[in-house]
């Protein structure tokens, strides 16, 4: 499982130039947490992520929408990538676009598990 | 012009509804939100339309893409005058839907979807990219799936089935129709579109592109034939999300027709007798649906199928007058209709249903209330000097100088059959004595004085501008004449988006 999501947040990080972002990222990782679900069951899945996947679907989208709105602040128009200068260790340029991918991420691990619990729960 | 700000009515409603999703199940939160958020809503969009209206065109190259490559969006007088109709209605159901939507449907997310489809809306109506249009119309129809089979009763999903079908189809063949015109010109700006469709030589492959368009834009706007979905699924949903749908959902199509036909597509006479025949048709169709109707729900819904005809028809004819007739029309409609489906909501909750042959003795219980709703009801049917009056005065205009006799006859069936139906559910529904063994179920008397103004609130506020339309025709035929003329000389719009 830590593997599995530590592969996520390299594949949410490359999705700039190569294969990968967000989307790819956010399924990956709620395969962990369904394999997870699928040993320890449901109920200690639910436990180890502390609140309902479904609170994880308004973050995201509210993260993905600022990055989305944020350079009207510079008043440039909406949606334009904006990008810090200089490079980080091992991630490379941080600009706008990264918040928008990690708000995908969080989206589809919400939606995902969101689905799947529901399913797996009715089951009990 | 660029303004960066023309999206504020798109983010108001994206952040209502993300905010609504952090409430989620607190539906007092979610309430406030929704009637604030949407006050805030129409805030931004007067001020847009005055903006547009003082300054000309505004336009914003999403990413800072430059014209032709990048998505648009652009706010012309059209677009900015849609997006104020869209507020307004919104406005209007938002409050109406705080009292008249059960909590039941509140949990289950009812008001974040609701704001999602005001998104689309204004998201569809200011775009200036035919793709990007489809992507807009995708976003509307997926709430409006979700919409409407909420609450999940057998006949609700019934509803639905047919409406998805329809829809479905509906956006395959817009879809298919943007294919063919990006391989044909290598754009998908309109603006674009419209100086490189010229130079296309397979005027033949044109033409058949337009016809998907027609396709597409007709079973969205419930055209004779297609539009059999829109009264065999409007009847079923809770009465405001039929108002957002009544009022909105099938004017988006007409608004795509006046965009597409004016830029894209200019019509010829194939084109123009083709839409003349479906607008005589539908209204036809629809006269004679509205006929037979008892309840008041489904007659509701085949008067919109009547008056989409009078729109087609006008663009139809596509001359200026037309065009002005169809615009004015369009501001009236998108008014009434919304109101007439919040009346509708309105009367179930005073009568608990909707059939005309149990309603009655209205008139007697709640005088004022009737007052209300035969002002409403008198713009519909066109009594001077109300809103549906003088639209049509400048459709009969142009089609006498047009010699489009059989449209003119078929107006007046149209309007003929309006009048009577809404005579036949006025005597019924209000001067009519209640029917003997009927118990009423009066769930309106027993509540609390504000959610009485809740409930009535709204179909007045969407009253007073009706009755502004109809006594300041003057404005509203100014403003439609500069949409109708920029409409027809497209330059202007040209110019603002790609800068030449």
């Amino acid at each position: 499982m830590p593997i599995l999501l530590l592969f996520s947040i390299f594949l949410l990080l490359r999705g700039h130039y190569y294969p990968g972002g967000g989307f790819v990222g956010g399924l990956v990782a709620s395969i962990a947490f369904v394999l997870h679900s699928f040993t320890n069951g449901t109920d200690a899945t639910m436990k180890l992520l502390g609140r309902k996947p479904l609170s994880l679907i308004p973050v995201g989208l509210g993260i993905s929408a600022f990055s989305v709105i944020l350079p009207l602040f510079f008043g440039l128009p909406p949606m334009t990538g904006l990008w810090v200068q200089e490079k980080f260790p091992l991630i490379g340029l941080i600009g706008s676009s990264l918040f928008f991918d990690i708000g995908v991420y969080l989206v589809v691990i919400g939606v995902v598990l969101t689905i799947l619990f529901t399913i797996s729960l009715t089951d009990d | 012009m660029t303004g960066n700000h023309i999206l504020a009515s798109v983010f108001i409603h994206l952040f209502i509804a993300i905010f609504q999703l952090i409430a989620w199940r607190k539906t007092v939160t979610q309430r406030i939100l929704s009637v604030g958020g949407a006050l805030v809503g129409l805030i931004i969009a007067i001020v847009l339309f005055q903006q547009v209206y003082l300054h000309g065109t505004y336009t914003l190259n999403a990413a800072n893409w430059a014209a032709p490559f990048g998505i648009v969006f652009v706010a012309d007088l059209l677009s900015a005058t849609m997006v104020l109709l869209t507020s307004i209605a919104g406005f209007s159901v938002s409050i109406f839907s705080s009292m008249g939507i059960s909590r039941q449907r509140m949990l289950y997310g009812y008001f974040p979807i609701f704001h999602f489809l005001l998104m689309g809306l204004n998201g569809a109506f200011l775009t200036g990219d035919i793709f990007n249009l489809y992507v807009w119309f995708e976003v509307i129809i997926i709430s409006s799936f979700v919409l409407m089979t909420l609450g999940g009763r057998k006949q609700q999903l019934e509803g639905a089935v047919k409406y998805m079908a329809m829809n479905i189809l509906a956006s395959m063949f817009f879809l298919t129709g943007i294919g063919i015109l990006y391989g044909i010109t290598g754009s998908l700006n309109m603006a674009d579109l419209s100086t490189k469709i010229q130079e296309v030589e397979n005027r033949s492959l044109v033409g058949i592109t337009s016809v998907f368009f027609i396709l597409g834009f007709g079973i969205k706007s419930a055209v004779f034939p297609l539009y059999f979905w829109l009264p065999s699924s409007y009847h079923t949903p809770p009465s405001a999300v039929a108002a957002t749908f009544g009022g909105l959902l099938t004017k988006v199509g007409i608004y795509a027709m006046l965009r597409v036909n004016s830029l894209i597509f200019i019509p010829d006479d194939f084109t123009k007798k083709l839409l003349m025949t479906i607008a005589v048709l539908t209204i036809l169709t629809g006269a004679f649906g509205a006929l037979i109707k008892t309840s008041v729900r489904r007659l509701f819904s085949y008067l919109i199928v009547c008056h989409i005809g009078f729109m087609v028809g006008g663009i139809a004819m596509f001359t200026k007058a037309a065009l002005i007739g169809t615009v004015f029309y369009l501001i009236h409609d998108i008014m009434v209709k919304t109101n007439m489906f919040l009346i509708a909501g309105l009367i179930r909750q005073l009568r608990g249903t909707m059939s005309m042959e149990k309603l009655g003795g209205l008139y007697r219980e709640y005088p004022k209330i009737s007052l209300l709703i035969a002002i409403v009801l008198f713009s519909l049917v066109g009594i001077p000097p109300l809103s549906g009056f003088w639209p049509k005065i400048y459709l009969f205009r142009d089609s006498f100088s047009q010699h489009q006799y059989v449209y003119i006859a078929a107006l007046i069936i149209g309007s003929l059959a309006t009048l009577y139906v809404i005579a036949k559910m006025w005597a019924e529904a209000f001067w009519k004595e209640t029917p003997p063994g009927i118990t009423v179920e009066d769930k309106f008397g027993p509540l609390p004085v504000y959610r009485k103004i809740l409930l009535v609130l709204p179909i007045g506020i969407l009253g007073s501008v009706s009755v502004y339309i109809g006594i300041n025709a003057e404005t509203i035929i100014q403003v439609a004449d500069r949409i109708a003329s920029e409409l027809i000389d497209t330059s202007s719009y040209i110019q603002a988006v790609l800068k030449k």
